[in-house]
């Protein structure tokens, strides 16, 4: 049992940190891309499907006249105005955080109050291509570092799980719509029909979910993409993959089970058969986008079911 | 933290450390004798440390509004402030007299009102009041205690000669200050710690908790206690939720409560939880926008409906304002002889109430050398020194004065006293003041010691930690 404010703090948190890390894979994945692309509209292209996909597309237009690379970069990263930035993303982060300081280890506030604080120390201009790179590792390994504090300091009590609930929806949600946005880019007319694959974009890709090892590790073959998405959709020996979240999800949500959640971890269960019993070639058979579109819309309805059930009381 | 202008006259002042010879005082003969042992860069190293203790903990108050994240540390002082057992006992025991006193004096004004009745305050000052409740007539609160937690700002002046300056009654703060100044004196100078028996302070949240269970509403055998915040934003937040982690109770905004058949709850993540006590640090006027202020946010409302059916209890009480208000201070002795039938033990500061024609006269002749306070002024506002101020200054009180003297209250400048600080010149003398925490339920606790400020610029009198006060450890000696 805990406040509903405090546990809606901590899954903030988590949300927003791993908001922030996922959101730095993308821009690292896209620049990694850049360098392999000849053409700049191609790359432009991808820039453009990536606002699109994380729904920023519209509030870069407000801004911004035509889609380049180091002004999507910028209002990504950067942009303290734009609430979809990373910057934004660990100041909400932190804000959350705050606001609970005194449910949190005082090494979980020192980790997170000093990403922020190294944050505003951090040059935001004029970044070149290695300097970005290093700017997106360092949101990573200050992610990584929170959840590690977090694994080895804090209570399993209810606000572990809402901590671990709000990480994992938050990873399914963006692992989602790296693999629909980024398979959609190298294969357009469909994965069986992707002939020649272009080795370095898929490794780019596997890298940017941390998965390039696994990869190797898992299939001991060439990479083709069928397996990129089945290693990213279905295995759940992969951390970051859609069957892993939704398996760490259903776990955490039957620890903080109450009276009125019985139908948010039915459709979370429900969800979790769909990943493990799914099959690649019946997926791809389908269609992949349109796999990826019902997983974003399932994950939705659970982020505002849990919102509901736990975060704010139904009472008074 | 509340305090102000202490006014006195910095050459005259009695040091705790020294007496009028440069002699040091047989209880401080220890820490010297250890000081000039100590080579100066480790001190400095020290204080270094100190520093980074806090910055670490986060004991900082929050100057947010400011670029993100801008915090301050409130400096910490390492020469101890050090008062004997036999200074305590008679300090303890005038506090725990004061504060009892002033418990029956807001049950008597929220009751019969004898006090009133027998002439010994005039009742236009307490029922005209401000901070008077009237929706507080007539309640019963567990073990008729009104003011549960209760900071007393104690000054000297001289040997053995000690004057209540205030009380705060309402949300006094600076508690958590006391208990992590020791901390982290104990962790820098533990040998010091060897060599002076010292009385612990640690257990006060301890206390506290147990002080506010043993005023649940009747028949609650286990009682769930909650400490009521403004938010993450008040000044005093960590405050808040140092004693809350302390105490192992819930940190709860307005918006985490609810009243529903007269009965208050928290919401938690497993639904509705009663809550049977709640340590509020919001001030009156914010705590139920259906009964006070109908514009807050930070409240519950319908919470003095079920606090008069007698349902939870707040700590304090609503109402305790009435006590501890400017215009009220100068009877405290007189409530003192009236409830109790003793004799003050600690003295108040002498006061004039310039309403009364005498007191009046003297002081507009006397303003050069008075400190003139408004009577509804809070944190050094409205007010006269006098020995410091220019003509202009005096000459524009004299006409405020003039036009209110209902407004007013004059006291002598006091020699308040000084206890040896680090500044950048080395160690120089530095006024000081303190503020015991006593709690009263079903008996009345104070850790020994309390919350010592210091004013760290030279003949300064303001320990304000908005103005560059700092904070001592604070030593009762057991013997």
């Amino acid at each position: 049992m805990m406040l509903s404010r405090t546990a809606d703090h901590l899954y903030w948190m988590s949300r927003y940190t791993e908001r922030a890390e996922n959101l730095a894979r993308m821009l690292e994945v896209n620049t990694r891309m850049g360098l392999l692309l000849r053409q700049d509209e191609q790359l432009d292209l991808a820039w453009a499907a990536t606002l699109a996909m994380i729904g920023q597309l519209e509030g870069y237009r407000a801004r911004h006249a035509m889609v380049s690379a180091d002004r999507v970069i910028a209002y990504l990263a950067f942009d303290a105005g734009n609430p979809g930035s990373i910057v934004s993303h660990l100041h909400s982060a932190r804000e959350n955080a705050r606001a609970v300081r005194g449910t949190l280890t005082s090494e979980q506030w020192e980790t997170i109050n000093s990403t922020w604080l190294e944050l505003g120390g951090l040059r935001r201009e004029g970044l070149s291509t290695d300097e970005l790179i290093d700017f997106f590792e360092w949101v990573k390994f200050r992610s990584h570092l929170l959840r590690g504090v977090t694994q080895g300091t804090m209570l399993r009590d209810e606000g572990f799980d809402f901590t671990r609930i709000g990480t994992f929806l938050e990873r399914a949600d963006s692992t989602a719509r790296i693999l629909d946005v980024q398979l959609r880019l190298l294969a357009p007319e469909g994965l069986e029909a992707a002939g020649s694959v272009d080795y370095y974009k898929y490794s780019a890709l596997l890298a940017s979910v941390s998965a390039f090892e696994i990869y190797r590790k898992v299939y001991r073959d060439r990479i083709t993409p069928d397996r990129v998405a089945e290693l990213l959709i279905l295995r759940a020996d992969m951390p970051r993959s859609l069957h892993r979240c939704v398996n760490e999800l259903t776990t955490h949500l039957a620890a903080v089970a109450n009276d009125q959640s019985g139908e948010t971890i039915r459709r979370a269960g429900e969800l979790h058969a769909l990943l493990l019993y799914g099959r690649i070639d019946l997926i791809l058979e389908e269609g992949l986008h349109e796999f990826l579109a019902n997983f974003l819309i399932r994950i939705r309805d659970l982020g505002r079911r849990i919102g509901q059930d736990f975060l704010v009381s139904s009472a008074g | 933290m509340s305090g102000g202008l202490r006014p006195a006259m910095a050459t005259m002042s009695y040091d705790e450390m020294r007496d009028g010879q440069g002699r040091v005082r047989r209880h401080y003969q220890g820490f010297d004798t250890w000081l000039a042992g100590v080579p100066a860069d480790r001190l400095d190293q020290k204080r270094a440390e100190a520093d980074l203790l806090f910055r670490r903990v986060g004991i900082t108050f929050a100057v947010y509004g400011e670029e993100a994240g801008s915090e301050r540390l409130i400096p910490f002082d390492i020469v101890p402030r050090i008062i004997t057992a036999q200074e305590w006992r008679k300090l303890f025991r005038g506090l725990r007299q004061r504060v009892n006193a002033l418990n029956a004096f807001l049950s008597d004004i929220y009751h019969e009102q004898e006090i009133l009745k027998a002439g010994r305050i005039p009742p236009e000052h307490v029922l005209c009041n401000t901070q008077y409740r009237p929706e507080m007539q007539d309640i019963e609160v567990p073990e008729d205690i009104y003011a549960h937690i209760a900071g007393i700002d104690v000054v000297r002046a001289g040997e053995g000669e000690f004057y209540v300056l205030e009380d705060n009654l309402r949300v006094p703060s600076g508690v958590s200050y006391m208990l992590e100044d020791r901390k982290v004196m104990m962790r820098l100078f533990p040998e010091l710690f060897a060599r002076y028996a010292v009385e612990p302070v640690e257990h006060y949240p301890d206390i506290l908790l147990d002080n506010l269970r043993s005023v649940a509403p009747p028949g609650v055998r286990e009682p769930t206690v909650a400490l009521l915040t403004p938010g993450a934003n008040n000044s005093a937040y960590f405050e808040h939720a140092f004693l809350a982690q302390q105490m192992g109770i819930e940190l709860v905004e307005g918006q985490d409560l609810l009243v529903r058949d007269g009965f208050v709850f928290m919401r938690t993540t497993r639904g509705p939880k009663r809550v049977h006590v709640i340590y509020r640090r919001i001030d009156d006027d914010f705590l139920d926008p259906l009964a006070f202020r109908p514009d807050s946010m930070l409240g519950v409302p319908g919470l003095l409906a079920a606090y008069r059916a007698g349902h939870v209890t707040i700590a304090n009480a609503i109402g305790t304002g009435v006590a501890d208000d400017k215009s009220i201070y100068p009877y405290v002795p007189e409530m003192i002889r009236f409830y109790l039938e003793e004799e003050p033990i600690i003295d108040n500061v002498p006061t004039r109430i310039l309403r009364k024609s005498e007191d009046l006269l003297y002081t507009l002749d006397h303003l050069d050398e008075l400190v003139v306070k408004e009577v509804h002024g809070a944190g050094g506002y409205g007010m006269l020194v006098g020995p410091k101020a220019s003509s202009a200054e005096i000459e524009r009180f004299r006409t405020l004065i003039k036009a209110h003297p209902e407004r007013y209250i004059a006291q002598p400048t006091l020699a308040l006293s000084t206890c040896p600080t680090f500044v950048e010149e080395g160690i120089a003398p530095r006024h000081i003041d303190l503020r015991p925490f006593v709690l009263s339920g079903s008996d009345v606790r104070i850790v020994p010691g309390g919350l010592t400020r210091v004013a760290l610029r030279q003949g300064s009198l303001v320990v304000n930690s908005s103005q560059g006060g700092g904070t001592k450890d604070t030593w009762v000696l057991q013997r």
